[in-house]
Order: structure tokens, then C-alpha cells, then sequence
């Protein structure tokens, strides 16, 4: 157990900004008002509120092409998420970036990386930096069940492990890597068990669970903090929507859909804070209108901000200190 | 002055960035293990005794992994100095290289930097297919990668040097056959050039080409081992009465474009040297420029000298085929002299 306890007013209030935000999303997307493509997070916002309650700005955040859920829950700006979606100049990345790149490195997040994969060996690098430095900042890498079946899954983690770095490796199984079932993907019924080739430990969690994923993070987090060395955390979870916005979801059953909806994290995290006594209706209520005018100033920021001008393509290339 | 090879000069470079900045380290296989090779071919001999092995980062036969941990450590403030042992082997590490380090500043907006610098060695050495390909022209074609190639002493100290305070990924790409690595990782048939090195601090900017040889008659485009091939072509030339202009570009990009078109202005005639293969190559990129911007200076049509369009071949006799030739080069100009 944690010596901490989850700050359950404040994760309640992330796991509902990321959901409504997505939810927003969808509908502009649908609107024809957000030209970039949408892997959403719904469903799944347990696990970026939970190990992100344990993190500080300085502490860095690598994450996947499905990153709006990280990103909020790390304190990126939703307006400038929201512009970047819309491809306007006051997006995260400046229009360079879209959903599946957004980031904020002042807040500690990279640009998202959405090559499967790719960010493991990233993420132990950033970590290799902030040992060397002498921070005591760590580094968390969101990926997908998809994920561990890459080459540079394996060769990032066997770094992060022999060199001792600070960093905690969060798997979100969401079962189905875009349409492949896991089933159709590993042999082993736990990819945290994968941890153990590495020599390092290997955590299964509820991804569904904002509490139990706040704890087991937050020793995750912690041992990575007193230069122990990594962890991987499997989250096992579900994506509630489909893979991209493309995405029919014909190869799944309504049964399984409906089985996990009965699990919905936030649905679940609100039951929790009732029979805690924290909430009551009336003050959930209060964090959903807190949370839509959030959005709705996030959009009409996205709305009214400017596009960049096509030559604008031509920045950025190389590093102008200038810009930065 | 001092005069070294190119495997002491880039130690030289190495040792004066490490000792300058304490946030430059190296990582790479076998280039720290005591009793060890100091790299595949001896740049880091010595480092880690000097620097320690945290500064000298030995990695296991990972190179996703390594270049991936490079380019990381650069993001989050620190400048590595990354080796591949072989050139060929940056294939292994292609989306780290491709996706990741070239792209990070561009789709952050600007906003996060990589100051990494990957050395590669190149070249064919009597090694086969896998440990030969000249893959400095493959790079030129990712936008967000500055890319080097020095043939000197001098140049690769002060490349190197420039490399690693560049605030971009550098790829520099080195001939294994110019190191002049000693003992048992010297190489048969290497040219092994020693050249002066000053003792003071310099630094040779990315971006800047270099004219080798002067001459009115022909312009020669050499990088690398074919930069002695063209020198060399020069001379034999010479004996003929044809004076030829060596220009070694030292850098891929940024390219000194301007230093090659003023002198195919001068003598209108151009060839290129160059070890990668024929297809889709650098020569050709070299070609395109001067036939857009310098085509009403030309007296003849320009001339490529490359490697066929075959993976490096093992056999000696067959390599020596290959890797393009003294002859060649002279060939090649007397054709553009209409001597052909």
C-alpha cells in the first residue's frame, strides 16, 4: 500500500475532464470541425489519472498516438490540445503535431509518440538524463498491449533494466490491438509477466480501478524515485470506443462492450466517492458544469485562434533557438 | 603541428567535448570495455579509463535500443555521441533514426531539440554485404538530419567538435578505411591519411565545403574514400594537361551547394565520385542541382562514378570492382573532355 491515498476528488474531476473533452471531441470530429483523425481514450481514464496524481511538472510523461488522456491528465492546457486538433497556430505543436503528437514539454510532456513501440527506448533515455543530471525526476511510458510485441519494447526495457533508470513502463491492455484480439497476439495471459526477463517487476492492475492503479504507481513511482530502477505496470482495461474514428468495432460482441461498460471507471469512481461520503450528487454535478466550461473554452479558443500560414511548413525543420 | 590520423583525431574531439561540457557522453557497443576494441575501429580506446563508464556507456548489441536511449538523453538535456560500430547497422535502429530523431522538432512545433550525434562508419572492407554500404546519401534524404562526412584529420576533429554542439541530430559518417586504426583493428588495403591537427581549439562549420585541388579544365565531386580517388585522378590527369578541381563537400547537409556551382561555372564540366550505389544516390542529387541552376555553363554532360546497383560484394577482386576507381574517375573526365 501506498503511504499516500488518492486525492479522489481531484482524480474524479481529470477522469471526467478527459472523458467529456473526448466526448467533445468526437462530436466536433463528427461536425466535420476537427480535421485530425481521433484514437480515443474513453474508457481507459483511470489509468493516466491514477499514475499521473503521483507526478510533478518535472517529472516526464511519454506517451502513444492515443495521448489525449495522458496529456490532461499531465496538465497540458485543453485549449491547447483542443487547438492543435483543430490545426490552428496555438495548438501544443503549433499545428505541426495533431492528435497523435500532442505534448507540452513545460508541463513535462513530450510529444506524443505514435509509432508503436517507439517510446520505450525514449522514455529510458530521458531517464538515463535525469540520473546522469542528478534530478529526482522520473519518467512514466504509457504504450498499448500492441506495443509489446515490438523489437524496441524489448531492447528499451532490457536498457531501462541493467542501467538501474528511473522510469515506470504502463502497459494499458486494452485487448485489441486496433482488431486483433490478445488472444491472437500473446501465449502468456499476463504481459507484466514479460517483466521478469528483464529482471524487473512486473505488476498486473485493474486499468478500471483509479484507486488500485493510484497505488500501485504510486510504488511504482516511488521506487523509481529512490533510484531503484523501473517497473512495468500492466492496466488491464478497455477501449470503450473504437480504435480510430474509422473504426466500426464489428469484430467484437455487444455482450463484451456491455460487460465493460458495467465497469466504466467513472461510473465506478463515482459510487465509490458516494458511499465514501466525498460526493453527493449535487457536488458531482458541480465538477460536470466545472469541467464543460472548461471544454467549451477550449473550443471557442480552438474556434477563434488563428490558422498557421502554409509557409509555416517550412519552419521547424531544424532546431531555431528563437522559436523554442 | 601535430599530425594524426582520423581515429585520433575524432578521440581528440571526443575527449576536448567531454572535458568542455559535462552533459556530452558516449554510448555505443564495445566502446569502454577494458581489454576491449575502443569502438569497431579504436576512436574511443582509452575514453573510459580517462572518463569513467558512465561517460563511456557501454551497451549490449542493442541498437534501436542505444539509438533510441541516445536520443532520448538528448531530449531531456544531455549530448550524446552515439556509435554503430558499423554503418549498415543503422538499419537495426531506422525508426529511432527516421521517425523519432528527425522528426521530434518538427512535430513539437519547435519545441523539443535533439543534440545528438551518431558516428557511422562506412565503407566496403572485405567484410561482405552486411558491414559495407556507403548509407551517408540515404540519410540526406530525411529532413530534420544534418549529415557530415569528413575525409581529413582536421575535418573530422573539427566536425565532430561542431557535431556535438549542434542542437540537431548529426549523423557523421566515417571511412573505415581512412581511420588508420592500429594494431589489430587496422585494416588491409586502408589509406589511412595522417594529416595536421592543430593544438588550439577550432571547429570546421557543418554547411561549408572545401576545394581540395584548383583546376580550370573539370570539376571532380569527392566524399570520403573517393575524395583520395578523384585527388588522385588529378594527378594522373595532369600528366595529360587536364587540370582538374577536387571539391570535397564535408558536409551533406546542410550542402555547400554554392562552392560546387561556382566551380562548374569555372571549368563547365562535372563528375561525381561517390561509393554508394548508382540508383537514387547522392551523385544524382548533385547532378539534378547543377543541371537546374548551372546547366548553361556546362560544355558537356555531367559524368556519375559510383558503386553498380549491387549489395558490396565479399570477394577482393569483386570489391575492387566495385568500389569506384582511380581509372574510373580519369575515364569518366576524359569523357566529359570528349576524350572518351
Amino acid at each position: 500500500m501506498s503511504e499516500l491515498s488518492l486525492p479522489w476528488l481531484e482524480a474524479y474531476r481529470t477522469m471526467l475532464l478527459i472523458r467529456r473533452f473526448e466526448e467533445r471531441c468526437n462530436a466536433l470530429y463528427m461536425q466535420g470541425r476537427i480535421p485530425s483523425t481521433l484514437h480515443l481514450y474513453i474508457g481507459q481514464e483511470a489509468v493516466a489519472t491514477g499514475v499521473c496524481a503521483h507526478l510533478r511538472p518535472d517529472d516526464a510523461l511519454f506517451s502513444t498516438h492515443r495521448p489525449h488522456g495522458h496529456a490532461l491528465a499531465k496538465g497540458v492546457a485543453p485549449r491547447a490540445i483542443m487547438a492543435e486538433l483543430f490545426a490552428k497556430s496555438t495548438g501544443c505543436c503549433r499545428g505541426k503535431g495533431g492528435s497523435m503528437h500532442v505534448g507540452d514539454v513545460n508541463v513535462g510532456m513530450y510529444p506524443a509518440i505514435a509509432i508503436v513501440g517507439a517510446n520505450v527506448p525514449l522514455a529510458a533515455g530521458v531517464a538515463l538524463a535525469a540520473k546522469r543530471l542528478h534530478e529526482d525526476r522520473v519518467v512514466v511510458c504509457f504504450f498499448g498491449d500492441g506495443a509489446a510485441n515490438e523489437g524496441a519494447f524489448h531492447e528499451g526495457m532490457n536498457l531501462a533494466a541493467i542501467w538501474d533508470l528511473p522510469v515506470v513502463y504502463i502497459c494499458e491492455n486494452n485487448l485489441y490491438a486496433a482488431s486483433t484480439p490478445i488472444s491472437a497476439a500473446f501465449k502468456i495471459e499476463d504481459i507484466a509477466a514479460r517483466a521478469a526477463a528483464y529482471g524487473m517487476p512486473g505488476v498486473v492492475v485493474d486499468g478500471n480501478d483509479v484507486e488500485a492503479v493510484y497505488e500501485v504507481a504510486g510504488e511504482a513511482i516511488a521506487r523509481a524515485r529512490r533510484r531503484e530502477g523501473p517497473t512495468l505496470i500492466e492496466a488491464k482495461t478497455y477501449r470503450m470506443c473504437g480504435h480510430s474514428r474509422s473504426d466500426p468495432r464489428t469484430y467484437r460482441s455487444k455482450e463484451e462492450e456491455a460487460e465493460w461498460e458495467e465497469q466504466d471507471p467513472i461510473s465506478r469512481a463515482s459510487l465509490r466517492l458516494k458511499e465514501m461520503g466525498l460526493a453527493s450528487d449535487e457536488s458531482l454535478q458541480a465538477i460536470e458544469e466545472e469541467v464543460t466550461s472548461v471544454i467549451d473554452e477550449a473550443v471557442a479558443f480552438a474556434e477563434e485562434s488563428p490558422s498557421p500560414e502554409p509557409i509555416d511548413a517550412l519552419k521547424h525543420v531544424f532546431w531555431e533557438a528563437r522559436d523554442a | 603541428m601535430p599530425r594524426m590520423s582520423i581515429a585520433e583525431a575524432l578521440r581528440q574531439a571526443i575527449r576536448e567535448e567531454m572535458a568542455r561540457d559535462p552533459r556530452v557522453f558516449c554510448i555505443g557497443e564495445d566502446i569502454g570495455i577494458e581489454g576491449g576494441f575502443g569502438g569497431a575501429f579504436t576512436v574511443t580506446l582509452g575514453l573510459s579509463q580517462e572518463f569513467g563508464h558512465d561517460r563511456i556507456l557501454d551497451t549490449p548489441i542493442s541498437e534501436a535500443g542505444l539509438a533510441g536511449v541516445a536520443i532520448g538523453a538528448a531530449m531531456a538535456g544531455l549530448r550524446p555521441i552515439a556509435d554503430v560500430q558499423y554503418g549498415d547497422f543503422l538499419f537495426c535502429a531506422m525508426d529511432q533514426i527516421a521517425n523519432q530523431a528527425a522528426k521530434m522538432t518538427y512535430m513539437s512545433g519547435g519545441t523539443v531539440k535533439v543534440p545528438m550525434v551518431m558516428r557511422v562508419p562506412v565503407g566496403a572492407t572485405r567484410r561482405g554485404a552486411q558491414h559495407a554500404q556507403s548509407l551517408e546519401a540515404f540519410f540526406t534524404h530525411l529532413p530534420g538530419l544534418k549529415v557530415v562526412a569528413p575525409s581529413t584529420a582536421y575535418d573530422a576533429k573539427g566536425l565532430l567538435k561542431s557535431a556535438v554542439r549542434d542542437d540537431n541530430p548529426v549523423l557523421v559518417f566515417e571511412h573505415k578505411l581512412l581511420y588508420g586504426s592500429k594494431g589489430p583493428r587496422s585494416e588491409k588495403g586502408a589509406l589511412s591519411p595522417i594529416g595536421d591537427v592543430p593544438e588550439e581549439e577550432y571547429l570546421v562549420p557543418i554547411g561549408k565545403g572545401i576545394v581540395r585541388r584548383e583546376g580550370r579544365d573539370v570539376t571532380i565531386v569527392g566524399k570520403l574514400l573517393t575524395m583520395y580517388r578523384a585527388l588522385e585522378a588529378a594527378e594522373q590527369l595532369a600528366e595529360k594537361g587536364i587540370e582538374a578541381e577536387v571539391i570535397d563537400p564535408r558536409s551533406l547537409v546542410p550542402l555547400d551547394k554554392e562552392l560546387i556551382l561556382a566551380s562548374v561555372r569555372k571549368t563547365g564540366r562535372l563528375v561525381i565520385v561517390e561509393e554508394d550505389n548508382l540508383t537514387g544516390g547522392w551523385a544524382a542529387d548533385i547532378s539534378a542541382i547543377v543541371a537546374e541552376e548551372a546547366f548553361f555553363w556546362l560544355d558537356a554532360p555531367i559524368k556519375r562514378v559510383s558503386a553498380p546497383d549491387t549489395p558490396a560484394p565479399f570477394a577482393p577482386v569483386m570489391e575492387e570492382f566495385y568500389v569506384p576507381s582511380v581509372q574510373q574517375v580519369v575515364e569518366a573526365v576524359e569523357y566529359t573532355m570528349g576524350e572518351g
